[in-house]
């Protein structure tokens, strides 16, 4: 990525994300049925985009391209955990902005729904990836560990996308369908399409710094262990 | 591979004849569990009989968590890693033969365990016992899961505490449909189309697992 582009994608990101918000929630007339609470619309499926298919698939991605001998190298370890990282984040904010919504919509916080289950269950996989990354152990143990951890995990993501055709649960069925058939109109679709670009924006930026982060810490840990073993060999000369 | 297979379960198996971990940890584990589950539903009789099959299943899902980890722990043991290399065997086939000597282990466990049951949830066991093609599909899962899980999580220091973490969310599916299964045959119905989705779901985790495994073996 070009330093032009990293520097701007942050900027950016954050213009999107305002826009997105003033559209939101002055701009878009509320629902007819369901009020101001539509416009949580904004916010959830566009989180839900973001940590399930980009998120979750490129972690998928990269751990592949790590088992692969040929493509085998640290910088996919890298992406997968920072993908995993932030998906965990904006996967907790779409269940967080799902439970705002079902209160008021279906009278609780949280009904046993196969979406909404297989979602919680997905986020628990993907803490225990985490967890699995915080294991001391040498770099390519852990990486090989946690790239097989992470396919295995990404194996709930079709269950969770099939979940409401399959089970016809109390979950409504998609916004965008897979043939591009809009199921919103007018300046609630171009509000809800930016929302889309807008956290897109903000995965990019934050899966961007991330990556930044765990590289240099590698190097720092790289160096570190160098330094010391030419001290260890500087005394043993003497 | 399957020569390999039948090696690697003959040695689980005689392993632990010799240490009886089953006998004396992981089915007395289960049972415990099913009378403190028991305990926590109260006396009342409707309540137990309702209860039973999500008991059943979850008293077994979390034996099957320790039996994993001692399945994974033989493999830890010093050494033990290298000679399998030096042997040569093929990672599928010690795979495939972990699973199924980890399955006899959780089919043992699974039919002490529904006796459990019938004297603790006066349950019928003519009924209960229609329930057999849900638990011979469901243990073969069950044991995909927790030899690759067990795997992943071999030779750490904090197998024991990390490996339940991982391994319950992943099993999650094998619980639901065992409990809907088991439920519709005490019910009057057949496992029908819960047996269906427990033998896919074996199958699925099998194929994982023979795909999976060898890389996390690998040292290179």
């Amino acid at each position: 990525m070009s330093r032009a582009v990293d520097r701007a994608l942050g900027p950016v990101a954050l213009g999107l994300v305002v826009l997105t918000v003033w559209l939101g929630l002055w701009v878009t007339p509320p629902d007819e049925l369901q009020g101001n609470i539509v416009r949580l619309l904004y916010l959830h499926p566009a989180l839900a985009w973001v940590a399930l298919y980009l998120a979750f698939g490129l972690a998928a991605l990269s751990s592949a391209l790590y088992l692969w001998p040929r493509t085998r190298a640290s910088r996919w370890d890298l992406l997968a955990a920072s993908t995993v990282e932030v998906g965990v984040v904006f996967l907790s904010l779409t269940l967080a902005t799902g439970m705002l919504w079902g209160r008021p919509a279906w009278g609780v916080w949280w009904t046993w729904d196969a979406r909404l289950t297989s979602t919680a269950l997905l986020e628990l996989l993907f803490i225990g990836y985490l967890a699995m990354r915080r294991v001391p152990a040498d770099p390519h143990t852990r990486a090989r560990r946690c790239a097989v951890l992470a396919l295995l995990a990404c194996l709930d993501v079709p269950i969770v996308h099939f979940s409401v055709q399959w089970w016809n649960g109390l979950h409504q069925g998609a916004t965008i369908d897979a043939g591009f058939q809009f199921h919103v109109h007018g300046s609630m679709l171009w509000t809800l399409l930016l929302s889309f670009l807008a956290f897109t924006c903000v995965f990019a930026w934050m899966v961007r710094r991330r990556y930044q982060i765990a590289a240099r810490s590698e190097e720092v840990e790289d160096t570190e262990l160098q330094a010391a073993l030419v001290e260890r060999r500087a005394e043993g000369v003497r | 591979m399957w020569r390999d297979a039948a090696l690697v379960c003959g040695k689980d198996l005689r392993i632990e004849l010799r240490s009886r971990v089953l006998v004396w940890q992981v089915v007395p584990f289960g049972i415990l569990a099913l009378i403190l589950f028991a305990l926590a539903l109260g006396p009342s009789l409707d309540a137990l009989r309702h209860g039973a099959p999500g008991i059943l299943w979850l008293a077994l899902l979390l034996a099957s968590v320790l039996a994993s980890s001692r399945s994974a722990a033989i493999e830890a043991t010093e050494g033990t890693r290298a000679t399998v290399r030096l042997l040569g065997l093929d990672a599928a086939g010690v795979f495939l033969g972990k699973v199924l000597a980890l399955a006899v282990q959780l089919l043992v466990l699974t039919g002490i365990l529904e006796l459990g049951l019938l004297v603790l949830f006066h349950v019928d066991g003519g009924r209960l016992a229609l329930a057999t093609p849900l638990s011979c599909f469901a243990v073969v899962a069950l044991a995909a899961v927790g030899t690759l899980y067990g795997a992943l999580v071999a030779g750490t220091d904090v197998a024991t505490t990390l490996l339940p973490l991982l391994v319950l969310p992943a099993l999650a599916p094998v619980l639901i449909a065992g409990e809907r299964g088991t439920a519709s045959v005490l019910a009057g119905g057949g496992p029908g189309r819960w047996a269906i989705v427990l033998a896919v779901m074996a199958v699925a985790y099998l194929a994982v697992g023979v795909v999976l495994y060898g890389p996390l073996e690998d040292p290179s």
